[in-house]
């Protein structure tokens, strides 16, 4: 099952680059060979004195975006997400000591990553930059969220990871009412029986299988968990309360993404059950991102049936206690 | 001192800050004494001749930027900016103590005129690039200091920025790089030789030049020397004694890391003293 049709959007990223940095002339952006996928050739065409491409150094990229930032800028840099997490970590460790505006931008994120295989389809990015202090995490969830997310960064400076889609985005939210913050999720459809947060591509597909739930006669609340670091205690917490069972959502390998840190609030305040949708710890191969989605375990599908297996759980064990 | 100390006044601040380097690492427990006794007259020249900067005010917008690559030789820098005047230096004594600003690798917040944190080996030369196409694009005219380690020229990211720094024409920037010819397993040219260091450098498309970095003169000439040629990034080999001014530190593999007990405390500050009252003498 592939997601509901949405209106799309071309390269809401650059875009949003491209039009913010009009607004702020302290954004910059640094590329490594990636332009095509980060979509900045529009910025560049427009600040070409605040742009720098330079080429096959992703370290290299941080550590210029980091001496950049420490000099008053608010630091873009971007490549696939696999390269912008795993090849730079101690980068971004350094960027975020330093609390430098560092803004790294992962593309095509896991499995989004389809036809380039399984070293392209960086699964690890959220578990490793969740885990470094003072870096906070976001993933965007369609085209309005996206620009949305880039003008909270420049709004609110601080050293970030975010995923970003590449190319087309479809809009999901609305563009003339919703605004990113970091630490607030937001619930896009309401129901009592179980809660599903979701991330990034997973929302779409999350709103699916609420539908197929409400079908038969599931009712699911569905949350948009776009800030995994700060992440929203409280709308995880409620939604233990009010629903009694959860299910995470999340492109990425299920240690250490968004799964586990809904696992990490849960864990020492509510004992209501909780399956994960996710990657299972193995590593991809090339196919269209539906077809993935289906091998791999994070279809829409996969969702509605851990939403029945969260809620029979639910069944066998109660009410839901507060610790 | 004055704003443009005389050679011999720098040559017995750099005989203090040896003091006080030696001082740190014994009170510490431990600490890297090898690197940081071999950088002590590139961090004196810089900060007491060079740079444009203000003790008072550590974030002057105008002030030239120095980035300690090689984070572990802390203790020189800290010393030099307490002699500098940024902090008090009585603080010295608490290097690394628990709940101390002078960690044993630089916390930037923690130090004022520190620029940036360090610790993690081959990063400071692509953060320097950095700065030096910021103060290019907001037309500021002052300049970026990088001081690496020949270690660190093992470092594939210290040639990505050299690349890079070259690529774009940063003549604000300088890379200054403490040739001591030694690292923690051994020296350099055993472990993993990077000469010809010079040739290497040229090919990047830098300035080149080769000097005895324990010369406070030659530091200075050649600064000068190289701040005539702005068109290209420039970076100033200085060679070094790691552990110099300590008769038993003094090109010794093991005193790179290495706690100070009080009697080699003791025979440090003797012979400090003794060298400088030979300074003085003649
Ligand atoms: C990335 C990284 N790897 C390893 C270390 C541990 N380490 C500290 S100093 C050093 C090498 C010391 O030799 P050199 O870089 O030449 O410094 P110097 O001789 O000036 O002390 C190493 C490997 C580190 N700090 N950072
Ligand atoms: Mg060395």
């Amino acid at each position: 099952m592939s997601p509901e049709p949405y209106p799309v959007v071309e390269k809401p990223f650059g875009k949003a680059l491209a039009v913010l940095g009009e607004r702020f002339p302290e954004l910059v952006v640094v590329d490594a060979d990636l332009v095509r996928a980060t979509d900045t050739a529009e910025f560049r065409s427009r600040f070409p004195s605040r742009h720098w491409n330079v080429g096959v150094a992703e370290a290299n990229m941080v550590g210029i975006a980091t001496g950049l930032a420490l000099s008053g800028k608010t630091a873009f840099c971007g490549t696939f997400a696999c390269f912008a997490s795993q090849r730079v970590c101690d980068q971004a460790v350094l960027a975020a000591y330093c609390h430098a505006p560092v803004v790294i931008c992962g593309v095509e994120p896991a499995l989004t990553s389809g036809s380039n295989g399984a070293t392209h389809q960086g699964m690890l990015d959220l578990a490793i930059m969740r885990a470094i202090p003072n870096m906070r995490v976001f993933e965007a969830a369609d085209a309005t969220e996206t620009s949305s997310m880039v003008e909270y960064t420049l709004l609110h400076p601080g050293t970030t990871y975010m995923r970003v889609p590449r190319a087309k985005a479809p809009v999901i939210l609305d563009p003339d009412t919703y605004r990113f913050e970091a630490g607030r999720a937001v619930r896009l459809r309401d129901g009592a029986d179980v809660t599903i947060i979701a991330s990034g591509i997973m929302l779409a597909r999350a709103l699916q299988a609420a539908q197929a739930l409400a079908a038969e006669g599931v009712g699911a609340r569905v949350v948009n968990m776009s800030s995994l670091k700060p992440i929203d205690e409280a709308e995880i917490l409620s939604a233990a309360q009010e629903t009694g069972c959860l299910v995470t959502a999340e492109n990425h390998n299920l240690i250490g993404g968004l799964g586990s840190a809904v696992a990490e609030v849960l864990a020492s305040r509510a004992r209501v059950p909780l399956v994960r949708v996710g990657v299972q710890d193995v590593f991809g191969e090339v196919g269209p991102i539906d077809w993935l989605a289906d091998k791999f375990g994070i279809s829409s599908a996969h969702i509605a049936r851990a939403a029945r297996e969260a809620i029979s759980l639910k069944a066998n064990k109660g009410r839901p206690v507060q610790a | 001192m004055g704003e443009t100390p005389a050679i011999a006044e720098l040559k017995a601040m750099c005989a203090d800050i040896r003091r006080d380097i030696v001082r740190m690492i014994h009170a510490g427990g431990s600490g890297h004494p090898g690197g940081s006794l071999s950088v002590v007259e590139i961090l004196t020249a810089l900060y007491f001749r060079v740079m444009r900067i203000d003790p008072h005010n550590p974030t002057w917008d105008g002030r030239d930027r120095l980035i300690l690559s090689k984070g572990h030789a802390s203790s020189a820098l800290y010393a030099v900016l307490a002699r500098r005047g940024f902090f008090p230096v009585e603080n010295l004594r608490t290097f690394n103590a628990p709940g101390t600003t002078l960690q044993k690798h630089i916390d930037m917040h923690r130090v004022p005129g520190v620029e940036v944190s360090s610790g993690s080996l081959g990063q400071g030369l692509s953060v320097g690039v950095g700065m030096a196409l910021a103060d290019r694009l907001d037309l500021r005219d002052r300049r970026v200091f990088v001081v690496l380690s020949d270690g660190e020229c093992q470092a594939g990211q210290t040639w990505e920025a050299a690349m890079a720094a070259a690529h774009y024409g940063l003549g604000k920037l300088m890379a200054l790089v403490d040739h001591n010819r030694l690292q923690t397993d051994g020296t350099i040219a055993e472990i993993m030789g990077i000469s010809p260091l010079e040739d290497k450098w040229r090919a990047f498309g830098w300035g080149v030049r080769r000097i005895d970095g324990h010369d406070l003169e030659q530091i200075l000439d050649v600064v000068r020397e190289a701040e005539a040629e702005p068109a290209k990034p420039q970076v100033i080999i200085a060679v070094t004694v790691k552990g110099k001014g300590i008769s038993y530190m003094e090109n010794s593999v093991p005193w790179h890391s290495h706690p100070i007990d009080d009697e080699q405390l003791r025979l440090a500050l003797q012979e400090l003293d003794e060298a400088a009252k030979e300074m003085v003498a003649p």
